[in-house]
């Protein structure tokens, strides 16, 4: 296997150089970049963009190990991955995964032989409503069937190019089966920025602050304090930052609003520019969603050219604002609002020291604003019909509406738009949830609810959530949900602080082995020992809400460990009879005085 | 005017801006800490400087003081968060302390006495990191790293250099050098660096210098590091230069 040539290689990185700027920012969109052409970053591109962007040769390939879709080595021509969230698994993704391997003749996790297609599994991709999902070379293919799986094996084997699939394949669905305050008459005929324009943008930020409008990314902080904020920094450039990451597992609202309200969500951005006084602005969008490129930059190019975008918008001087959108690269820590702007800035997604907030401190050291991007639409359509319109839904603390992603078990998966103060029984009842034995409620860093709290409600003073709604019915064994969370948390830390970098990884493992019936009442008390040390003492808020699934579920459903513990007190996570392993394969030996007794490691720890 | 708040109910001056830590350093009074360095910016990634504000524990090296703050450094939640976190740095590298010649010098271990930790508690991960023994003046042992990035922020905010960084995620964050090879000995590191002093443990050591000093008659052997503070200020015996 040959690989690319050096000189087109090159050839390909000086012209991304060309076309997106020789900045340092740009670095991870060039990766990004060159990852698709090539399905890999040979080490050629790694030395030309360190010469050009003046960073180090390590920085560039630190990067590189930082994101899940990047790649030091060659991927397959056809580089699959499964989507892992556990509605995926629920509707048997790992199964597909090893029908798909089978016929191809490959193991689960590798490249083949002759590099022709890479199998492997995946953090949740958003299609959690439209599931089993995949990737495939970064395309979303959806609906995964057992004749789909068998189809792609046929197109594999006989090396069809991805433009000649079906397209069928590769259609996403809206599913909207509840609008509310935002999603009914999506009107985008750019009436909330003319309203702008009449009135200016101290108007547009009071009616922001009347309508009591929160972040809906997860944090709820007040949208027009931030904004304020920003528009009191001392002079300089300012920005603008749509947080488009929707990492969260099970949460695919944000997909749906980029893909049909993208107008207004730019309109709400447009208007935030205006507030704040930048010209520049961001999509942050999840690579996973790659695929709405070519859309949102048509809709950009439309507002350019409607005059909504651009310079002087509205023939208004002075009133310029740019958006560009650039890509993640698989790393659910950039959803966080820091850690965004270091990936924005081109390096690794690590989360930033706050103080100071980004308002204060953010893209370039500069203040900038970053928003989720239900709370842009919410924001352009408050600055449309006003704050008293939209405080009219909604609790005390809880303006508006929520858009929820409902997925799992349930008649009718998809989006669901309710006032604030819906309680969760509610939400059951409409999609169509039967025998339900638990909902994850903001995913898999929310909370998990047993059916004596389904009439809790979703606002910012009880149930505070991003949007993220998982339904179990009893068919399920939780214990499922708490490994496949256990080990996303694990593989999604950034690695900066401790308790989270290694705590994460002790809390895997533990949940491993109470999966696998080794664990003891002693585990589980190292489960809460550890999962309370994450919360309390981690970096940010990825660490800190890591383990409450865990101590949710420990509280609330015993039993899934419980039923499954091998003594009562103590066993040791050292697998004496394992640790031989390595001794019997040298001596050539498997016979049974070469292994040491089942029931050793039982009595032992039973004496302790 | 008063600029006043209070550490273990002491009543301790601040200057404005001043971290949690650096106020209690001016005013002689120790906060364990292991990814905190005076002469460089703070980090807050080693999470064991933690502190009680209110309800909240936070890390003592990024906090700025506010007026009247009230902070706990002494309350025994503290201490058991320090001490876990201090297990975990345990279980995440290799830390064979009889066995390593920084023992007694060396940060890490004596803030671990500190906090009281006497015996290993997690299940050790026994990472596999070659030490890099390529540098003709020092060596490095990846299996002692605790990701610390001081000398990551010696090397590119004193030195002018950027030899070191740290690639991947979670736990398989690790140390880098960077030269065309990833080794040190390629690398434009030298031993007159600041970045060849500032590592809290034996990751990062100077060749040529085996066990001058016996274990137990070693700076933290004889006296605790919340009374002798870090290595910073025992340079010359630690490293038994100039
Ligand atoms: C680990 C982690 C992941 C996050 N992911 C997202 C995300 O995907 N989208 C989002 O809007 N906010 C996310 N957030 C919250 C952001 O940090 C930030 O609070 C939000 O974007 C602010 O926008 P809002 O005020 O409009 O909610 C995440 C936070 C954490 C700690
Ligand atoms: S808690 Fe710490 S390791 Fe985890 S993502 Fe945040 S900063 Fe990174
Ligand atoms: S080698 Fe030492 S100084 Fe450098 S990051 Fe590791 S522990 Fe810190
Ligand atoms: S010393 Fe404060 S977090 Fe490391």
């Amino acid at each position: 296997m040959g690989g690319p040539q050096v000189s087109e290689v090159q050839g390909f990185v000086t012209e991304s150089l060309g076309r997106r700027g020789r900045v340092p920012e740009h670095l991870l969109q060039h990766l990004i970049a060159v990852q698709q052409r090539f399905g890999w970053v040979p080490p050629v591109a790694v030395e030309s963009l360190a010469a050009e962007l003046d960073v180090t040769r390590t920085q560039v390939r630190a990067a590189i190990a930082f994101y899940a879709f990047l790649h030091e080595r060659p991927r397959g021509d056809f580089d699959i991955l499964f989507s892992d969230n556990i509605t995926d698994r629920m509707l048997g993704n790992r199964h597909l995964l090893a029908r798909l391997a089978k016929q191809l003749g490959m193991g689960t996790h590798e490249t083949r032989a002759d590099g022709r297609v890479t199998l492997g599994l995946t953090s949740c991709t958003g299609m959690c409503d439209q599931g089993p999902a995949l990737l495939v070379n970064g395309r979303a293919v959806t609906g995964l069937t057992a004749e789909r799986i068998d189809r792609i094996a046929a197109l594999v084997g006989e090396c069809v190019p991805l433009e000649r699939w079906p397209g069928d394949y590769f259609r996403v669905e809206d599913n909207v089966r509840r609008r509310g305050l935002l999603l009914s008459n999506a009107d985008a005929d750019g009436a909330g920025l003319r309203k702008l324009v009449d009135q200016g943008p101290a108007a547009a930020l009071a009616e922001i602050e009347r309508s009591g409008l929160r972040g809906r990314g997860g944090a709820g902080f007040t949208t027009a304090l931030k904004w304020k904020f920003c528009r009191e920094a001392p002079e300089g450039d300012r920005y603008v930052v749509c947080n488009a990451d929707e990492g969260e597992p099970g949460t695919f609202k944000d997909r749906v609003l980029l893909t049909s309200y993208a107008d207004l969500v730019l309109e709400g951005m447009t208007i935030c520019a205006a507030v704040v006084g930048a010209r520049r602005g961001f999509i942050y969008l999840r690579g996973e969603y790659a695929y709405l490129l070519p859309h949102l930059e048509s809709v950009l190019a439309r507002r350019r050219a409607e005059g909504l975008l651009g310079e002087s918008i509205l023939g208004q001087a002075g009133f310029d604002f740019e958006i560009a959108v650039h890509l993640g690269a698989g790393a659910y820590i950039c959803g966080e609002e820091s850690a965004l702007i270091e990936s924005l800035e081109g390096k690794r997604g690590v989360t930033r020291k706050r103080p100071p907030f980004p308002v204060v401190s953010g893209y370039r050291d500069r203040p900038t604003v970053v928003n989720n991007v239900e709370t842009f639409l919410a924001a352009a359509r408050v600055v449309r019909w006003g704050g008293y319109w939209f405080r009219g839904e909604g609790t005390d603390q809880s303006a508006g509406s929520k858009i929820l992603s409902v997925s799992g078990d349930c008649a009718r998966p998809g989006i669901y738009e309710y006032p604030f103060g819906t309680p969760v029984r509610r939400v059951l009842i409409d999609c169509g949830a039967e025998r339900t034995q638990a909902v994850q409620v903001s995913g898999a860093a929310g909370t998990t609810l047993a059916p004596a709290e389904f009439d809790r409600l979703i606002a910012f003073e009880d149930l505070s959530t991003a949007g993220s709604f998982m339904v179990f019915d009893q068919s399920r064994d939780l214990l499922d949900m708490v490994q496949n969370f256990a080990a996303f948390f694990a593989h999604e830390s950034c690695g900066f602080c401790t308790p989270c970098r290694v705590g994460g990884a002790l809390l895997r493992n533990l949940v491993e082995k109470v999966a696998a019936g080794q664990a003891s009442e002693h585990d589980l008390a190292e489960l809460r020992q550890i999962g309370g040390v994450m919360r309390q003492t981690s970096y940010c808020g990825l660490g800190t809400t890591a383990p409450n699934h865990i101590l949710n579920t420990l509280d609330k459903f015993p039993d899934i460990y419980r039923r499954r513990l091998r003594s009562a007190d103590y066993t040791p996570s050292f697998d004496l009879d394992g640790a031989l392993s390595e001794a019997r394969a040298i001596a050539g030996r498997d016979d049974d005085a070469a292994h040491i007794p089942e029931t050793l490691p039982t009595t032992a720890g039973a004496a302790v | 005017m008063s600029n006043h708040f209070t550490l273990d109910g002491r009543q301790l001056p601040f200057v404005a801006g001043q971290t949690i830590m650096a106020a209690a350093q001016a005013a002689g009074v120790y906060i364990p800490h292991l990814c905190h360095n005076p002469d460089y910016a703070p980090h807050g990634s080693c999470r064991v400087c933690l502190v009680a504000v209110g309800r909240r524990q936070v890390s003592a090296c990024t906090t700025p003081v506010t007026e009247g703050m009230a902070v706990d450094s002494r309350c025994e939640s503290i201490q058991a968060n320090r001490r876990a976190v201090l297990q975990m740095l345990f279980a995440e590298g290799n830390h064979l302390c009889p066995a390593c010649e920084r023992s007694g010098n060396c940060q890490l271990q004596a803030v671990a006495y500190y906090t009281g930790m006497l015996a290993p508690h997690y299940p050790p991960f026994f990472p596999r990191r070659p030490v890099d023994a390529s540098h003709p003046d020092f060596i490095i042992d990846f299996g002692r790293c605790i990701l610390c990035e001081l000398c990551v922020r010696a090397s590119r905010d004193h030195d002018g250099k950027r030899v070191f960084a740290i690639s991947g995620r979670g736990l398989a964050s690790h140390l880098v050098i960077d030269s065309p090879s990833g080794l040190l000995g390629d690398s434009d590191f030298a031993a007159t660096d600041r970045a060849a002093h500032v590592c809290p443990t034996g990751a990062i050591l100077p060749k040529h210098k085996g066990f001058e000093h016996p274990i137990g008659e070693r700076l933290y052997d004889r006296e605790p590091i919340s009374k002798v503070g870090d290595l910073r200020a025992h340079e010359d015996e630690v490293d038994g230069n100039e």
